[in-house]
């Protein structure tokens, strides 16, 4: 009889924590429809009132100013030139030390290198910031006496090396992957060491060192504190690396600062904004994780 | 006659393979040169750190509140709303990770819905922390009704650690070998039972390291608690779960965005309180990972 009972309670109790575990599951199902309707509910108020068009056409950005223009460019062009700055240093700087560690250096330069890039990782994007615009400007203002104190080289050049972590190790898993026969079949056929990883390895895993230049991209569009520390607060449409600009993400920061009250249309600019980055950050990762896995797959396949 | 025409194929044999001896130096020179800068940005940003604010750090900057002057002003509500968030993101993130890593690894089978979850996670993990933060400030912030408070932040932070935990736990969980999963069942206990007093106690360490290492990313990071309205002059300390509160990132860029010298002393030093406490957690990660490893020769 109690036996019995015991059982039947364990039954139930398998039901109830399955149940349990399912919606710990959904969390991030839901999490993400969350985000794509908690943005979109204030941006379609904010479309209501400024068209799309203007958003996407307009060249000025000033919608805390009494003469508003809404136009999402400079803000933009801002993101897109702090992460361009920072990918022209960041890609050669991570694919040599990911073709370094992973086809050159010994196990035990392997291991202790590894971390000391991961650190790069660990650090809180605020320092990065204070290291952007109190060493790096002043530094970089010694050679460039037009450079403005906020400026987007400095932390474009200070962001290369956050996000190399990011590029360096997903290259470098993907390096290490490379199946042992293409090695083996360059090397066999006469060429050499630095031959068999640049015209075998590193083709065979061009793909994914793409997907991990463009997950890099993505992670470097939506660094905040940072450019939001060093780079300023004025939108500019221009590609001009020396003068202050504003990134989307900054200007969130900005606004979520000020007193801005609720439900009013520069409310709402901040979810139109915040829109426009998720979108942008979701194609590149997206595509990312699409050319990984599928090289992973064939990887596998080959053995 | 046959010598000469071999002749200049030798040669250009050495030639190439004289270049390409060269090419490789050049290689591993510029592969060098690029791990010698980055190690050497790392030691300048620590240095810089702590040549600003290491003598800053006193009882006084530890036990203040933020000031108007700059030499009264001091970090007490800032670390104590850190550790206050910190432990209430780890309590809501914790079951939410290790619920959800425990039923994809144990109890899903291979459906749309696991690979839907799966596929999920994955672009979680990319998604800006600042986007985070509006999803905060409208779903906890605002439809939840938590206003601006410890609550509403430690929400957010929880949500967007997840995705890294459950990663981690899952691996933890998959490193469990699967004798120890038979043998249970095999003696009659139930699939819950299994793993609540078998799985579950092995995979414990594994999946701390991981909540841990996740935990420092998030409250290293000030974006998305501004988003959601922290504030950056908080005289008091929170008491309850709904008190308004602020961080130790955000004091240090409400310092650094100001134009006085001696605010960003007090910038560095807390950050310096903040590397602190990240180097601090990452450490009892390790240690954990240690004895995990420890445990598993036995």
């Amino acid at each position: 009889m109690k036996a019995e009972k015991s059982t039947r309670w364990a039954h139930w109790q398998e039901k109830i924590v399955v149940v349990l575990l399912f919606a710990s599951a959904s969390v991030s199902v839901i999490t993400t429809l969350a985000i794509a309707i908690s943005l979109g509910i204030e941006a379609i108020g904010f479309f209501r009132e400024v068209p799309l068009i203007r958003f996407l056409t307009e060249r000025e950005w000033t919608p805390l100013f009494e003469i508003k223009k809404f136009g999402i460019l400079p803000l933009v062009c801002g993101t897109f030139l702090v992460a361009g700055i920072a990918m022209i240093l960041a890609v050669p700087f991570g694919i040599f030390i990911a073709t370094y560690l992973a086809e050159y250096a010994s196990e035990r330069i392997r291991r202790f290198l590894k971390p000391v890039i991961e650190v790069l990782a660990g650090i809180p994007s605020v320092l990065y910031g204070y290291f952007a615009l109190l060493f790096v400007t002043p530094l970089l203002q010694k050679f460039i006496p037009s450079l403005s104190g906020f400026n987007a080289l400095s932390p474009g050049i200070v962001l290369a090396f956050m996000v190399l972590p990011t590029i360096a190790s997903l290259s470098e898993d993907i390096i290490y992957a490379v199946p042992q026969s293409i090695r083996e079949a360059s090397l066999a056929l006469g060429a050499t060491k630095l031959q068999t990883t640049f015209r075998a390895v590193l083709p065979a895993a061009s793909s994914g060192i793409i997907a991990a230049c463009l997950l890099g991209f993505s992670r470097a569009i939506g660094e905040t504190m940072l450019v939001t520390i060093a780079a300023g607060q004025q939108p500019n449409l221009t590609l001009n690396p020396l003068e202050p600009i504003q990134t989307m993400t900054a200007y969130i920061v900005q606004v979520s600062l000020g007193d801005v009250p609720h439900g009013s249309l520069e409310y709402r600019t901040i979810f139109a904004v915040g829109l426009t980055l998720f979108l942008l950050t979701l194609v590149f990762n997206i595509f990312g994780l699409f050319l990984r896995e599928r090289l992973i797959r064939t990887f596998q396949r080959l053995g | 006659m046959e010598i000469e025409t071999v002749k200049p194929e030798i040669k250009t044999t050495v030639h190439r393979r004289r270049r390409e001896i060269w090419m490789e130096r050049l290689f591993l020179f510029a592969a060098w040169v690029t791990l010698l800068l980055t190690i050497s940005v790392l030691l300048a940003i620590l240095s810089k750190l702590f040549a600003d604010g290491l003598t800053r750090i006193n009882w006084q900057f530890l036990t203040s509140f933020p000031s108007r002057r700059p030499e009264m002003a001091g970090i007490f509500s800032a670390w104590v709303g850190t550790l206050y968030v910190m432990v209430l993101t780890a309590a809501i993130a914790l079951p939410l990770g290790i619920g959800a890593a425990v039923y994809l690894e144990e109890f899903s089978h291979r459906n749309w819905f696991a690979r839907l979850v799966e596929l999920n996670i994955s672009n979680l993990a990319g998604i800006p922390a600042i986007i985070y933060g509006l999803l905060g400030l409208q779903v906890f912030v605002r439809w939840f009704r938590m206003g601006e408070s410890v609550l509403a932040g430690a929400c957010t932070l929880a949500i967007m650690s997840l995705p890294v935990i459950i990663v981690a736990s899952r691996e933890a969980l998959r490193a469990v070998p699967n004798p120890i999963r038979e043998a249970a069942l095999a003696l009659g206990a139930t699939k819950w039972q299994t793993v609540r007093d078998h799985v579950l106690p092995l995979a414990l360490p594994g999946i701390l390291t991981g909540t841990i290492l996740a935990l420092s990313r998030a409250i290293g990071e000030a974006a998305p608690l501004v988003t959601i309205g922290a504030l950056t002059f908080v005289a008091f300390l929170p008491k309850s779960p709904l008190d308004s509160f602020t961080v130790l990132p955000i004091q240090a860029y409400n310092w650094v965005s100001r134009p006085q010298h001696e605010f960003h002393r007090n910038a560095a030093a807390a950050l310096i309180v903040l590397l602190a406490l990240l180097l601090l957690m990452n450490s009892i990660a390790i240690y954990l990972r240690n004895r995990y490893q420890q445990r598993w020769r036995i």
